[in-house]
């Protein structure tokens, strides 16, 4: 994607500080200052932020920025508590400095024309495609977008997106709001429905997979947002391999956290990314 | 050998082998000077190219990491034809960390590396913790280690330093580094990640400062039985305090590694407060 004049790229290391903190639902949103990075981040790059007595970082996608506001710049994560590093974040009140690294990663990829984009994501994941679907918009893109979560309390709220999106599909498993089921089982119908030319998701592994076959099968492009876990997030340690096939049609493996975490759908080689004996 | 042949002992700061990408992802971190007089040691090349091991393939533990990344990396061919380049440009002084499974390709390396511009120095990567699953050659003995530095010193200028980077044994990294400075080498790297496993029993290294002080004892050690032997300290460097340690420990300089994993600008932070600042010196005027 060309580089938009006169905005500064590349990331940046800052200390921020929580500015705010709220639960909703099974997650802690949090809002952290963060200097330089409002006006460098695009839909799909996420922070690397510091733990308190760990050496490794954690990878959150960015879900919404504020160029200004009373704390300067901020920018908002969801947090979704799963071990010790997200224990810690969700628990800290406001004023707790950390350190964050970001934007980082490859964002999303904008189509130049105003066409029609099926936007889906799953749990604490659908995070970045809020903005996406404010980008798509201001360029005359038809968004549709699809939330699913397991279960009532772990669905981003969708209530904003209305704003940006046609539609909004919402997806639990449970069946507790919206529609019963997963991306996997809806997503053909929606690819459809939606007459999609691309489909952006964000999600386990597994809901990537279905999202891009879906795309495949309909002959429109994907762009998926890869979770690998990332221990620096910066790209110095090549510790986040991603197995994909290059432009050139050669096996390859990148790093997820440079050369992704947004990458073409058709470009991930699932079967190694998804070992057989994962479940999910 | 006399230490004047063979070449600057470089730092006191540098970036540590696999730790600093390819080099382009530490700029954004390197504050205005960019990589200029950055002292960096690529991530290991080897001849053919390399896409490493299986995820994960790094996990964190108490006070580190524990890696088993597989050494990814371009081959030569393709580092002289782009990774290097871009770093000569940006003004780095690059050390090429290289890696073979023979001799013979650590020679090849040497060969064709002393002929690439901008070839600051070799560092030879003879105490990887897990030679065997890496496909290295393999370091048991001092004099293993110490025939690959003749290797590599038999083909690269002898005016430019060869690092020799060992495992932290105490018990063997005197014998370790006498045997690979008899050999050629300018200094010695102490040390590399110490073996270790994942919890599924798989072999790694360990690195980070859980293992500062077992690198720190190592040095002592070397800079006891061996005070002209140069030593550069690797092993949990993160702050001004743990870089003094080994300087103050008799270290020529030191490497940063995990650190830049937890925080980028460890290097830039380093460097300025470490690096000497030219002293006006009106006799030495060129
Ligand atoms: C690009 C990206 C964006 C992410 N965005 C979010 C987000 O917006 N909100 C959110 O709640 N989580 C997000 N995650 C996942 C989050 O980073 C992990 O859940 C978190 O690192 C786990 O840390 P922990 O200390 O709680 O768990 P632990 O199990 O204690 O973590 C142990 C180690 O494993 C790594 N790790 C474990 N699982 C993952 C994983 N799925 N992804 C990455 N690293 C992992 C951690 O970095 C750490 O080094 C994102 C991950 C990536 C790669």
């Amino acid at each position: 994607m060309p580089e938009e004049r006169g905005t500064p790229a590349g990331p940046v290391h800052v200390e921020g500080e929580v500015v705010a903190t709220k639960r909703v639902g099974a997650y802690r949103h949090l809002t952290l200052s963060a200097p330089g990075i409002p006006e460098r981040f695009r839909a799909g790059g996420f922070v690397a932020v510091t733990v308190a007595g760990h050496v490794a970082r954690r990878a959150l996608w960015i879900h919404r920025v504020r160029a200004s506001s009373a704390f300067g710049p901020t920018l908002d994560v969801v947090v979704e508590v799963r071990g010790s590093g997200t224990a810690w974040l969700a628990a800290q009140p406001v004023g707790t400095r950390i350190a964050v690294t970001g934007p980082l990663g490859r964002p999303f990829a904008l189509p130049k024309d105003a066409v029609s984009c099926l936007l889906v994501g799953e749990g604490y994941a659908a995070a970045p495609l809020f903005p996406l679907a404010e980008r798509l918009r201001e360029r005359g893109c038809a968004v549709s977008l699809v939330v699913s979560a397991p279960d009532e309390a772990h669905l981003l709220s969708a209530l904003e997106a209305r704003r940006s999106a046609r539609s909004v599909t919402v997806l639990t498993a449970d069946g507790s709001v919206g529609q019963r089921g997963g991306v996997a089982d809806h997503v053909d119908d929606l690819v459809r429905r939606s007459d999609a030319d691309v489909v952006y998701a964000a999600g386990p592994a597994a809901v990537l997979r279905s999202a891009a076959g879906a795309a495949e099968r309909a002959g429109a492009w994907s762009q998926v947002a890869v979770e690998c876990p990332t221990p620096c997030g910066t790209g110095l340690c090549h510790g986040c391999p991603l197995p994909v096939v290059g432009e050139d049609g050669v096996d390859r493996v990148v790093r997820a956290c440079t050369e992704g975490p947004v990458v073409r759908g058709d470009r991930v080689r699932w079967d190694a990314l998804i070992p057989p004996r994962d479940p999910a | 050998m006399s230490a004047a042949l063979l070449g600057r002992v470089p730092g006191p700061v540098m970036v540590a082998a696999g730790c600093g990408g390819t080099g382009r992802e530490l700029l954004p971190y390197a504050g205005p000077a960019g990589l200029d007089g950055l002292d960096l040691v690529t991530r290991s090349i080897t001849l053919d190219a390399r896409s490493g091991g299986p995820g994960p393939r790094v996990v964190e533990v108490p006070g580190g990491l524990v890696n088993a990344v597989g050494l990814p990396n371009p081959g030569l061919e393709h580092f002289l034809a782009t990774e290097l380049p871009w770093l000569v440009r940006a003004g780095a002084r690059v050390f090429v960390s290289v890696a073979g499974a023979t001799m013979g390709e650590y020679a090849d390396l040497a060969r064709r590396l002393s002929r690439a511009p901008g070839v600051a120095g070799l560092e030879v990567n003879v105490g990887a913790p897990d030679e065997a699953g890496a496909g290295l050659f393999e370091v048991r003995e001092p004099y293993h280690a110490a025939s690959v530095i003749a290797a590599v010193r038999r083909e690269f200028p002898a005016d430019r330093p060869v690092l020799a980077k060992l495992r932290p044994d105490v018990s063997r990294i005197v014998e370790g580094a006498r045997a690979c400075h008899e050999a050629g080498a300018t200094a010695v790297v102490v040390g590399n990640a110490v073996p270790a496993a994942f919890r599924d029993g798989r072999p790694g290294g360990l690195s980070g400062p859980a293992i500062a002080s077992v690198a720190l004892r190592c040095v002592v050690e070397v800079h006891r039985a061996l005070p002209d032997v140069p030593t550069i300290g690797c092993g949990g460097v993160h702050d001004v305090a743990s870089a003094r340690a080994f300087l103050d420990a008799g270290a020529r300089g030191v490497q940063v590694g995990t650190a830049l994993l937890h925080d980028p600008t460890t290097v830039t932070r380093l460097r300025a407060a470490l690096l000497p600042v030219d002293p006006p010196t009106p006799e030495e005027t060129p």
